[in-house]
């Protein structure tokens, strides 16, 4: 039971490596994005997993404050929830420029943007 | 909390499992449908971690507006991986190399819940202590983000700005010489999805509601989780909404590029004004005590106004790349 508490570790580092494998062995780009992606929200999982303290609740005072109320830690989830929102915004980005690349190569392979660059 | 823990180790290993489903199917199409399903198992996951304004964000913005996000560039490029992904022998090597090492890293670190874990000893307390002293609003999460840390803030607002144009800037590129292909060549003949009555007459009618509780997010955000992000991320998907089923050229001539471009521009600006305005009362800057006569007050209204600018920016910078990738014609090859 008590190495139960290590499992959002396990799951974070799970994620991490799916999604850096999809950024490293796909040539696609877009693929490469969603790779991005979940190598993202496993650094999310990371953060979240920090707050949580047990037998406290959400960060949101209920009645009046009392020194005896335990809750989760809002620092990492601050620093989470803005980052979600950089990341889609940051994501947005890749792809419009995934888009470029298949407006002027044709394609948004890596193989075939290579091969067009070294006969250009 | 025996309860909370099964469910916890029952979504963490839902969301390892679409993970690896996401990364292996080659159809992108589909592999975007399981990106966004794992969001939202994510966003589950951090609900059950006491993390309600993240969960909030995270089922708004990776379910519903990066999934549309993929479809729409998917429409753009290649709906498939032409060429598959082989089993790549050095990477995979890195990566088990990486793996064991975090595995066997992951023995020192403090286990789930645990009170004594050096991150709950620094500045949080302090936080939690001061937030009914200072600023007197239930929500430390708001208390934070606006106030204490109002910096960091005002710098992710710009980011997300700065992407947007970044966006803008990509797409308004055009191909020199090459001709783009109409709806009618590439077999689509009705806009939108106006041929399908269910979606169309269900879809209208979460839009008012979606907009409805997004000024809830919004404006309640001080006593309930949300704040200007998810409620942002949620304006911008009833906006997405109404562009898929009524076409993305109605959706950008009821909100035209310019004036979002000026919106969200306005936005930071608004942020930066307060902070300014803090500093020109004789304060630092974004230091709201001085914004009213009772410094309290001044908290107040100050995460009013940045949360509104940073709603304004939120909404429009999405709503702006929706627009742009949804509107963008398809060139030929």
């Amino acid at each position: 039971m008590t190495l139960l508490g290590l499992y959002n570790y396990w799951v974070f580092i799970l994620l991490l490596v799916v999604g850096l494998y999809a950024v490293l062995a796909s040539g696609n780009y877009v693929k490469r994005m969603i790779g991005l992606g979940i190598f993202q929200s496993a650094v999310f999982l990371l953060f979240i997993t920090m707050d949580k303290v047990e037998g406290g609740t959400g960060p949101i005072f209920r009645g009046a404050p009392s020194p005896d109320q335990l809750f989760a830690n809002p620092l990492p989830q601050v620093l989470i929830l803005t980052a979600i929102v950089v990341g889609i915004a940051v994501t947005a980005l890749g792809l419009a420029i995934a888009i470029r690349i298949r407006e002027e190569y044709g394609s948004v392979e890596e193989a075939d943007t290579r091969r067009l660059d070294e006969q250009a | 909390m025996m309860v909370e823990s099964i469910l916890g180790l029952f979504t963490l290993t839902m969301v390892a499992i679409v993970a690896i489903a996401t990364v292996m199917s080659s159809n992108l199409f589909v592999a975007s449908m399981w990106f966004g399903i794992f969001s939202l198992l994510m966003a589950s996951n951090f609900f059950i971690l006491d993390a309600a304004d993240v969960a909030l964000t995270e089922a708004a913005v990776g379910a519903g507006v990066s999934t549309v996000l993929f479809m729409g560039a998917l429409a753009l490029t290649a709906e498939k991986e032409t060429v598959k992904m082989r089993l790549n022998w050095l990477p995979v090597a890195a990566l088990v190399v990486l793996s064991l090492v975090l595995f066997v890293a992951t023995f020192e670190q403090p286990k789930l819940g645990d009170i004594t874990a050096p991150v709950h000893q620094h500045v949080a307390p302090w936080y939690i202590e001061k937030t009914p002293e200072y600023i007197n609003i239930p929500n430390i999460v708001t208390a934070i983000l606006a106030s204490f840390r109002g910096y960091d803030t005002l710098g992710e607002v710009l980011v997300i700005f700065t992407a947007g144009i970044g966006v803008l800037s990509v797409l308004s590129f055009k191909p020199k010489g090459k001709q783009t292909i109409s709806g009618e060549q590439l077999g689509q003949k009705i806009r939108g999805v106006q041929h399908h009555m269910i979606l169309r007459v269900v879809g209208k009618l979460i839009i008012p509601v979606l907009l409805l509780f997004g000024l809830l997010v919004q404006f309640h955000g001080k006593y309930s989780p949300g704040g200007g992000f998810s409620a942002g991320a949620l304006f911008a998907a009833a906006v997405m909404l109404y562009g898929i089923l009524e076409g993305a050229d109605r959706s950008e001539a009821a909100m035209p590029q310019r004036i979002m471009l000026r919106l969200a521009a306005l936005g930071a600006t608004l942020y930066t004004a307060v902070g300014i305005a803090c500093m020109l009362l004789g304060g630092h800057f974004l230091d709201y005590n001085v914004l009213w006569s009772d410094p309290v007050t001044g908290q107040y209204v100050g995460i009013l106004l940045v949360e509104f600018g940073v709603g304004l920016t939120v909404t429009t910078v999405l709503v702006m790349i929706f627009n742009a990738i949804a509107n963008r014609p398809t060139y030929q090859a």
